[in-house]
C-alpha cells in the first residue's frame, strides 16, 4: 500500500502555536518569585583579576544575592569537554573566573536580582581590578611563541595530529603539477534568532532541580549538570521548551546552565537568565576558525593524486563540549566527492584569547569542502578546463560504493554523476558558458561557480562519538486509540513534530492528527542524544520506526488472538489486522469496527467487540492490549514499544550546487544571476521541510561567502559585538533558489534516508566563492578569501586600470 | 517614579504603573504576559519584537512603555480573529514559512504591514518590506512565498 503521508509535503503540526505567538520559549514560562541573573564579564581578553569587589552591587536596590569566581570554585565541577583525542590539553574551565580572564565575554561574577533591570543596573556596580595581559588574538601568533595563555601549555597548543592514507610524498613527487593555496575559514557566529537561556527551578522539599534550557541535547545536559552541580542525576529534568534555532550553538553545556542550576539550589527559588544578543556574540560558541594551506597534487589530464592541508585551528582559550573535535571532522571530509589515493592533513590546533570555536551548522565540513573544491578549482584553473569537467574526471563511479576514502571513511552510497549531470541540465550549462564569454566580451563581469559536494550526517555511530552516537523512541498506542511518540532526538525547528508523525501514521495506518510526538524533556522522554550533525531523522527517525515494528510484532500476536486466527494468516493494511481474504469469507465475518476509537466523548472505555468480526484496528487492539482481558498467555499488558537504533556507519548525502554571479564594475557589488541546487539526501520524509533546510543552509553560506565574520582586534577587543556589525544575509541578499534533488537511499538505515540539515552549509559556499572567483577571472583572480566584500572586488577591478 | 500609562493591546485596554525606563517589548511580555512578541537583539535590529502601533510596524525593544500611552497596541496574539488567521498567519502554516518560529511573530507583523501600504507587492517589494527582520532558518524563500500566498487570498 502506499504511503500517505511519508513523501508528501505535509503541512507542520507544530506551526499553529508558533504563528499565532502561543508557543514558550525559555524566557516566556514564567514562574512565580522567579529571580534574575546578569552576568559581569570581563572587558579584557587578558588580564589577571586583583580583586572583584561585589559591596556595591550587594547594597543595591533588588539584589539577592552576588556570586563570584571565588564564591563557586570549589563548589562546581569543570564545564566538560567531551572530545578525547591522544594527548589534547584540557584547560581548567571553571563556571566563573577567579584568578584571570582569558577572553572578552569571559564570565566573573553572576548578580541575582528581584528583576532583570535591577540585576542589569547592579552589573555597573561590581568593580574589577585587572592587570592586563599580553594578549594573543592570531592563531598563527599563538602557535609561534606568542604570549602564553595557559602556563601549564607554554605552547600555546591543544594538540597536534596528523592522519590521512596513501603515500603522500610519492603523490607529490611524481605529480606532473602541484598547486598550493593559503585559505582563511574566518570565524562566523551561529546566531541563533533566540539567543540562550536558562530557567532552574530547586524544589528543597522534593530535592529536584529541573532546569529549563535552550540546548538541543537534554539528556546529556542532564547528565553534564548531575556531575559539576555534584547532584544524583535522577533528581535533576531538563526541559527543553520551544528552542529558537541552534545550528550547533546550543549542541554545548555552558557554565550559565550549571550556575543558574546551582543558584536556584542556593536560594531556593527559581532563577532566569535571559542571554543578551551582545553576550551571544561574545560567549557563545563561534565556529570555523581555520587558516591552512592546502597542496593538490595532480596529473595533466586533471586526476588529483594527492591533497595535503597544513592547518591551524583556531580553539579559542578554553575547550566548550566538542571544541577540539571540530578540526578533525575536517580530516575525515577532505577527500570530497573524489578518489584520491594519498591525503594527509596536519592539525595545529592553539589556544588564543578568544572565545571557543565548536560545533556551528557544518561543524568542520564546510571547511573540507571548502578546501576541496577551492582546490579542484585551482586544479581547473592552472590546466584551463571547466571545473565541471575536472569534477567528473575525480567521482568514484555509482557502483564504487561502499566507498573508501583516503581519510579512512566507507561512504555508504553515492551517484555524483548523476547529481552533476541534473545540475548542469537545469542550469542549461553549455549556454551558461556560452553566456559567460558573451557577457565578457560586453565587458561585464559574470562568473559561474560549482560545488559537488559531499558530507557526513548521522552522527554517527557509537564508536565514532564522545557520548553515544545512537537515538531512541518510544512509540504507545494509548487506551483510546490515540499514539504517542517520544523521540530521545531533540528538534528546534526541523520539523520532527510533523516528518516523525508521518512516519508512524503511515506504518500504524492511522490519521496524522492521531499521532503526537514528545521531545525535550528528560522527566517524560527516555534518554536519548539529540539533534545535531543532521541525526535527528536518519537516526531518531529510524528508532520510531524500528520501535513501531517490535510494537506491530506484538498487536499482531494480539490481533491473532483475538481473531481466533493462526498468525501466519493476518495480514496488516490500512491500520487494520485482518484475517486473509479467503478465510474471512468463508466464516461470513464483517470486517467494519465495532468500536468508535477516541472520539465521541464517552463515559467509559468500550469493550471491543470481536465476535464475528474478521479484522481490528490496531487502536482497538490497543484498547484490548490495556484492558487485558482477551490477550495471549503471557502477554504482557499494554501496546507500547522502545528501540534504541545504533546505526553501522554515518550517511553520505551530496550533491551539486551551482552559482552564477555578477560584479558591477563600478561598485563590485555581487549580484546572483541563478543558483541551481541539487541535493541527495536519499529518501524523502517530507520535502517541504528538506527544501526549507536547503534554503536556510544556503543563506547562511551566502552569509559566511560575503558578509559574516567575527572580528576580534589585536588586543582580543570583539569588533563585531552587535547585530549591526555582525552582517546577517537579509530577505534582499537571496537568489532565486531553483531546487530539485536525486535520490539514492542509504542503505544504513531501513527508511534510506540521509539527512539534510547541514547540506545547504557545506554545498553552497565553494559555489559562491568559485562564481565570484570566476567572474574576477579576466583580473588574473584564482582565489579570493571570504567574507567576500564589494571594496575587495573594488579594489581589484580599478587597480588594473 | 512609576508613571501611569493607559493603552488598547490586541483591543482591550489595559491602565498600568510603570518605570518610565520600562522598555515596551518588556511591559507587553512580563507585564502583560504577552509573551508572543519576542527579543532578539536589543538595538532594533533583528525585528523580533516588532509589534503593530496605532497602524505602524516598530520594534517594541527601542521604545519606552510610557511612549505608548494612548496608543493602540496590536500584538501578534491579536491577530486571529474569532479563531481565523490572518491571511499572513496562513501564508506562514501553507508555505512553510518557518522553522524555529522565533522571528515569526515579528515577520508577520512586518508582513501585514508591507501588504497594507501594496496589496500587489512585487517579490522586491517583499524583500524590502521584511529588511527590518532577520531569519536565521528559512533563507527567506518561504517567507517571500508567505507573503505571496497572503496577497493573493486577500484578493
Amino acid at each position: 500500500m502506499p504511503n500517505k503521508y511519508v513523501g508528501q509535503s505535509v503541512k507542520r503540526t507544530e506551526d499553529p502555536r508558533l504563528i499565532k505567538g502561543l508557543a514558550h520559549y525559555v524566557d516566556d514560562i514564567r514562574l512565580p518569585d522567579t529571580l534574575h541573573v546578569v552576568f559581569v564579564r570581563s572587558v579584557y581578553a587578558h588580564a589577571r583579576i586583583r580583586s572583584v569587589d561585589t559591596s556595591g552591587a550587594v547594597a543595591a536596590p533588588g539584589v539577592v544575592a552576588v556570586y563570584t569566581g571565588q564564591d563557586v570554585a570549589d563548589k562546581l565541577g569543570p564545564v566538560p569537554c567531551a572530545s578525547a583525542l591522544p594527548g589534547l590539553k584540557v584547560p581548567d574551565h571553571r563556571v566563573l573566573a577567579k584568578d584571570k580572564v582569558y577572553f572578552v565575554g569571559h564570565p566573573i561574577a553572576a548578580i541575582v536580582a528581584t528583576d532583570r533591570y535591577a540585576a542589569r543596573d547592579a552589573v555597573d556596580l561590581v568593580v574589577v581590578d585587572y592587570e592586563d595581559l599580553p594578549v594573543v588574538s592570531d592563531v598563527e601568533a599563538a602557535a609561534s611563541g606568542g604570549p602564553v595563555i595557559h602556563e601549564q601549555f607554554p605552547d600555546n597548543i591543544a594538540y597536534k595530529l596528523t592522519s590521512g592514507e596513501g603515500d603522500i610524498d610519492a603523490a607529490f613527487g611524481s605529480a606532473d603539477r602541484t598547486v598550493k593555496q593559503r585559505i582563511f575559514h574566518k570565524r562566523l557566529a551561529p546566531i541563533a534568532m533566540e539567543p540562550r537561556g536558562v530557567l532552574a527551578r530547586y524544589l528543597p522539599g522534593e530535592e529536584e532541580l529541573t532546569v529549563w534550557s535552550s540546548t538541543q541535547i537534554p539528556h546529556l545536559l542532564r547528565t553534564q549538570l548531575a556531575l559539576m552541580i555534584g547532584m544524583p542525576e535522577n533528581k535533576l529534568r531538563v526541559i527543553t521548551p520551544e528552542v529558537g534555532g541552534g545550528f550547533g550553538s546550543k549542541l554545548n553545556v555552558y557554565a550559565e546552565e550549571a550556575l543558574l542550576g546551582w543558584i536556584s539550589m542556593q536560594l531556593g527559588k527559581p532563577v532566569k537568565w535571559i542571554e543578551t544578543r551582545r553576550e551571544n556574540i561574545a560567549a557563545t560558541i563561534h565556529g570555523r576558525g581555520q587558516v591552512g594551506d592546502i597542496e593538490v597534487a595532480f596529473k595533466n589530464d586533471g586526476t588529483v593524486t594527492g591533497l595535503r592541508y597544513n592547518v591551524f585551528a583556531d580553539l579559542g582559550a578554553y575547550h566548550q563540549l566538542l571544541t577540539p573535535a571540530i578540526p578533525t571532522l575536517t580530516g575525515l571530509m577532505l577527500s570530497g566527492a573524489y578518489k584520491i589515493p594519498a591525503i594527509q592533513i596536519n592539525i595545529t590546533a592553539c589556544f588564543t584569547n578568544k572565545m571557543a570555536t565548536d560545533a556551528y551548522r557544518g561543524a568542520g565540513r564546510p571547511e573540507a569542502t571548502y578546501v576541496v573544491e577551492r582546490a579542484l578549482d585551482l586544479v581547473a584553473a592552472n590546466l584551463e578546463l571547466d571545473p565541471a569537467d575536472v569534477r567528473r574526471k575525480n567521482f568514484p563511479s555509482a557502483n564504487e560504493f561502499p566507498f573508501h576514502t583516503a581519510t579512512g571513511l566507507d561512504y555508504d552510497s553515492g551517484n555524483y554523476e548523476g547529481a552533476l549531470d541534473k545540475a548542469q541540465s537545469i542550469a542549461d550549462y553549455a549556454k551558461l558558458r556560452a553566456d559567460q564569454k558573451a557577457a565578457r566580451a560586453e565587458g561585464r563581469l559574470v562568473g559561474i561557480g560549482i560545488s559537488t559536494y559531499v558530507e557526513i550526517c548521522a552522527l554517527g555511530p557509537s564508536q565514532a562519538m564522545p557520548a553515544g552516537g545512537w537515538e531512541s523512541a518510544t512509540v504507545r498506542i494509548e487506551p483510546t486509540g490515540k499514539v504517542t511518540v517520544l523521540t530521545g532526538a531533540s528538534p528546534h525547528g526541523q520539523g520532527q513534530e510533523t516528518s516523525f508523525a508521518q512516519i508512524a501514521a503511515d506504518e500504524l495506518g492511522v490519521n496524522l492528527n492521531d499521532v503526537t510526538v514528545i521531545h525535550g524533556d528528560t522527566g517524560v522522554v527516555q534518554y536519548g542524544i539529540g539533534t545535531f550533525g543532521s541525526r535527528a531523522t536518519a537516526v531518531g527517525g529510524t528508532a520510531v520506526y524500528v520501535a513501531i515494528q517490535k510494537l506491530k510484532e506484538k498487536a499482531e500476536k494480539i490481533a491473532a488472538h483475538m481473531l481466533q486466527a493462526d498468525a501466519t494468516r493476518i495480514a496488516f493494511e490500512g491500520g487494520k489486522y485482518s484475517v486473509s481474504a479467503a478465510s474471512a469469507a468463508a466464516a461470513g465475518g464483517s470486517s467494519e469496527p465495532v468500536v468508535p476509537v477516541g472520539e465521541a466523548p464517552a463515559a467509559a472505555l468500550p469493550e471491543p467487540q470481536t465476535e464475528g468480526r474478521t479484522s481490528l484496528t490496531i487502536q482497538e487492539i490497543a484498547l484490548a492490549a490495556h484492558l487485558a482481558k482477551e490477550l495471549p498467555p503471557d502477554t504482557e499488558p499494554g501496546l507500547s514499544a522502545t528501540y534504541f537504533f545504533e546505526p553501522k556507519n554515518f550517511t553520505f548525502p551530496f550533491g551539486t550546487h551551482i552559482a552564477v554571479v555578477e560584479v558591477d564594475r563600478e561598485t563590485g557589488d555581487i549580484k546572483f544571476l541563478r543558483y541551481v541546487a541539487v541535493d541527495d539526501c536519499g529518501k524523502v520524509i517530507n520535502p517541504m521541510l528538506v527544501d526549507g533546510q536547503v534554503h536556510g543552509g544556503i543563506v547562511q553560506s551566502i552569509g559566511q561567502a560575503m558578509y559574516e565574520e567575527v572580528v576580534y582586534d589585536e588586543q582580543g577587543q570583539l569588533i563585531t559585538g552587535t547585530l549591526m556589525d555582525y552582517a546577517l544575509p537579509r530577505a534582499v541578499h537571496i537568489p532565486n533558489f531553483e531546487l530539485d534533488r536525486t535520490e539514492t537511499p542509504s542503505p544504513v538505515n531501513p527508511l534510506g534516508v540521509k539527512g539534510v540539515g547541514e547540506a545547504g552549509t557545506i554545498g553552497a559556499t565553494p559555489a559562491i566563492v568559485g562564481a565570484i572567483v570566476d567572474a574576477l577571472a579576466p583580473f588574473g583572480v584564482k582565489h579570493l578569501d571570504m567574507p567576500i566584500k564589494p571594496e575587495a572586488l573594488w579594489r581589484i577591478i580599478n587597480s588594473s586600470h | 517614579m512609576k508613571q501611569a500609562i493607559s493603552l488598547s493591546v490586541n483591543g482591550v485596554t489595559r491602565t498600568d504603573e510603570v518605570e518610565p525606563r520600562l522598555l515596551l517589548v518588556h511591559y507587553l511580555r512580563d507585564v502583560l504576559g504577552l509573551t508572543g512578541t519576542h527579543v532578539g537583539c536589543e538595538t532594533s535590529l533583528c525585528g523580533a519584537c516588532t509589534i503593530m502601533l496605532d497602524g505602524q510596524a516598530v520594534k517594541s525593544c527601542t521604545m519606552f512603555a510610557v511612549q505608548a500611552d494612548a496608543s493602540e497596541v496590536k500584538t501578534i496574539e491579536g491577530f486571529a480573529t474569532n479563531g481565523d488567521l490572518h491571511p499572513v498567519q496562513e501564508g506562514f502554516w501553507e508555505k512553510h514559512g518557518l522553522q524555529c518560529g522565533y522571528c515569526t511573530p515579528g515577520m508577520i507583523v512586518a508582513a501585514a504591514q508591507l501588504l497594507e501600504r501594496k496589496t500587489n507587492p512585487s517579490r522586491e517589494d517583499i524583500c524590502h518590506g521584511l529588511d527590518g527582520n532577520l531569519c536565521r532558518c528559512t533563507g527567506y524563500q518561504h517567507i517571500i512565498e508567505a507573503v505571496e500566498y497572503a496577497a493573493a487570498k486577500a484578493k
